[in-house]
């Protein structure tokens, strides 16, 4: 599937430039997500994949660029239409970011009382709902410090479909997950999307497990796009920047070494790294 | 060129500082926006009285039942030397109502409770629960900050109260049942010279102006924390420190205007 040829996109994102100061994050990046889709956003650390979800979700502003989301101009917004067209997103963050004050029912009934003029006993009953799917019913008293890593992932997933959002952004889901965990989240995302006619973007490093679950794979390097595809095209790539990535090489297009002076003037040097 | 760097210098200080007072104006302004829907919403800042004001209450009670008794024994001290010790009752009081309750439990309250509203709302940060809430159209300014602020300001006023009322019964314990001063001497005296406008009006006044000063810096500090724990750490103590010299400036200058030309 090319997402290019999509007549109805969820996401347009159009030749995005972004820095934090003097710091380039992004340059020139223009990507689609078709709706009702998979789409991967991956990269190494650090090479604005979060940043980019931010500017989806308006907390950051490009400083060039377009970016739509269902047809609107998200820089553009003011606040109670950004608000508004937040209430149609949804975010899972890379630990979660459970209320660690409030139990695992409270936290996914969080937005629904925060934002819907929805009966408690309704609420009740959706929060069981959203807490059977994705299997943790029984922790709905747990406290966030009671859950393993795994737990609180699927919890702030229960909660991030909640409302019924259009779209939801995934940062880094896999993120220090056990093989068993990281296999349920990964499932719990494609079967939810799919069950639930969502639109889904999932940040990660994780070549193996995102691949498994996405309908289609761009790879940011340096603040650009660099490659894009179908996971069975991104096995098959012969570009070197895709499969240092999808094989884990060590050294290669991103280089084991920091950019640094010459070691061993720097070694003879007497003054300190 | 080092005379052209200490100018930049100087230069880069001053608007850094400018930025900080305009983005905490900002900040002041949005939290004093979200007040209608604080109260809309009352049962949030009620529960913040809850953990500011009431988990507050032991060190403020102790403190101000102390601070009475030393009072007592200092005062009786000075006073038995021009034998006016019958007026041990408005020493106690006109110290406590007008300066000592309102300046010692706002600095007991900035160290107890405005820390502990930085330290809360610099972790959540840290940990983006507040850009959870963003990302949930729930404005956190609102939901957390707001209910805080307004919960410390409305907690202030309660423990000064309650801190000049202990401070009043350490007095009266120390100089009534220990020295064995009169107890109608102690408390008639007082009754006659307290004012309530002038003095425990006044009192207040100060008590819910630090109150608005202690919680504006409190959540202020936590909002603006870097989300690290050293940035929630410097943070916390920025609190601590920049609300006690507040406390003690705006002090300063209420008691100038408050008590100016009344022979205080």
């Amino acid at each position: 599937m090319n997402p290019t040829l999509s007549p109805s996109n969820q996401i347009e994102i159009d030749n995005v430039f972004f820095g934090y100061g003097a710091r380039q994050i992004l340059k020139g990046v223009s990507l689609k997500v078709p709706r009702g889709s998979v789409v991967g956003i991956m990269g190494g650390s650090g090479c604005g994949k979060t940043t980019l979800l931010r500017l989806i979700g308006g907390q950051e502003r490009p400083a060039s660029g377009r970016v739509i989301v269902d047809g609107k101009s998200i820089p553009d917004l003011d606040k109670s239409a950004l608000y508004a067209a937040r209430s149609r997103m949804g975010m899972l963050f890379q630990f979660g970011a459970l209320f660690t004050d409030l139990t695992v029912a409270e936290n996914v009934a969080f937005p629904m009382r925060e934002n819907t003029q929805l009966s408690d006993e309704l609420i009740n009953s959706l929060v069981l709902m959203k807490l059977n799917a994705v299997g943790l019913r029984g922790a709905a008293q747990l406290k966030p410090s009671e859950l393993s890593g795994g737990m609180a992932r699927r919890v702030a997933l229960a909660r991030t479909i909640a409302v019924d959002p259009d779209l939801v952004m995934y940062d880094e889901p896999f993120a220090g997950l056990d093989p068993i965990s990281l296999s349920v989240v990964g499932q719990l995302i494609r079967k939810l999307n799919d069950a639930l006619g969502l639109t889904s973007i999932l940040v990660s490093h994780d070549v193996v497990a995102s691949l498994k679950i996405v309908d289609y794979v761009y790879f940011i390097s340096d603040g650009r796009v660099v490659a894009e595809g179908d996971p069975e095209s991104i096995r098959a790539s012969e570009d070197p920047f895709v499969k240092q990535f999808v094989n884990g090489f060590p050294d290669g297009p991103v280089p084991f070494h920091v950019s640094a002076k010459d070691y061993r003037a720097q070694m003879l040097s007497p003054s300190a790294p | 060129m080092p005379i052209r760097t200490s100018i930049g210098a100087v230069g880069e200080k001053a608007a850094n500082t400018v930025e900080r007072i305009g983005y905490f104006s900002r900040f002041v302004v949005g939290v004093l926006r979200s007040t209608p829907a604080v109260f809309s919403r009352f049962s949030l800042t009620l529960r913040e009285v809850y953990f500011a004001g009431v988990f507050s209450l032991v060190i403020i009670s102790v403190s101000g039942l102390f601070v009475g008794m030393v009072l007592a024994l200092q005062g009786y001290e000075t006073l038995s030397i021009f034998g006016a010790t019958e007026s041990m009752g408005v020493l106690v009081a006109l110290s406590l109502v007008r300066e000592l309750g309102p300046v010692v439990a706002a600095l007991l309250f900035a160290s107890r409770a405005g820390s502990a509203m930085t330290a809360e709302i610099g972790l959540m940060k840290t940990t983006e629960q507040l850009k959870a809430m963003e990302m949930m159209a729930v404005d956190p300014i609102a939901r957390v900050v707001a209910p805080r602020f307004w919960a410390g300001v409305i907690s202030m006023p309660l423990l000064a109260a309650i801190f000049s009322a202990m401070g009043i019964f350490g007095g009266y314990l120390v100089a009534v049942k220990l020295i064995g001063i009169d107890p109608g001497a102690f408390w008639g005296q007082m009754q006659a010279a307290v004012d309530v406008r002038h003095d425990i009006l006044n009192g207040v006044i100060k008590s819910i102006v630090f109150g608005i000063a202690v919680s504006a810096i409190a959540v202020y500090q936590g909002y603006a924390a870097k989300p690290t724990a050293e940035g929630v750490s410097a943070a916390t103590t920025r609190t601590v420190v920049t609300s006690s010299l507040a406390i003690l400036a705006i002090d300063f200058i209420l008691t100038v205007f408050m008590f100016r030309g009344t022979g205080l």
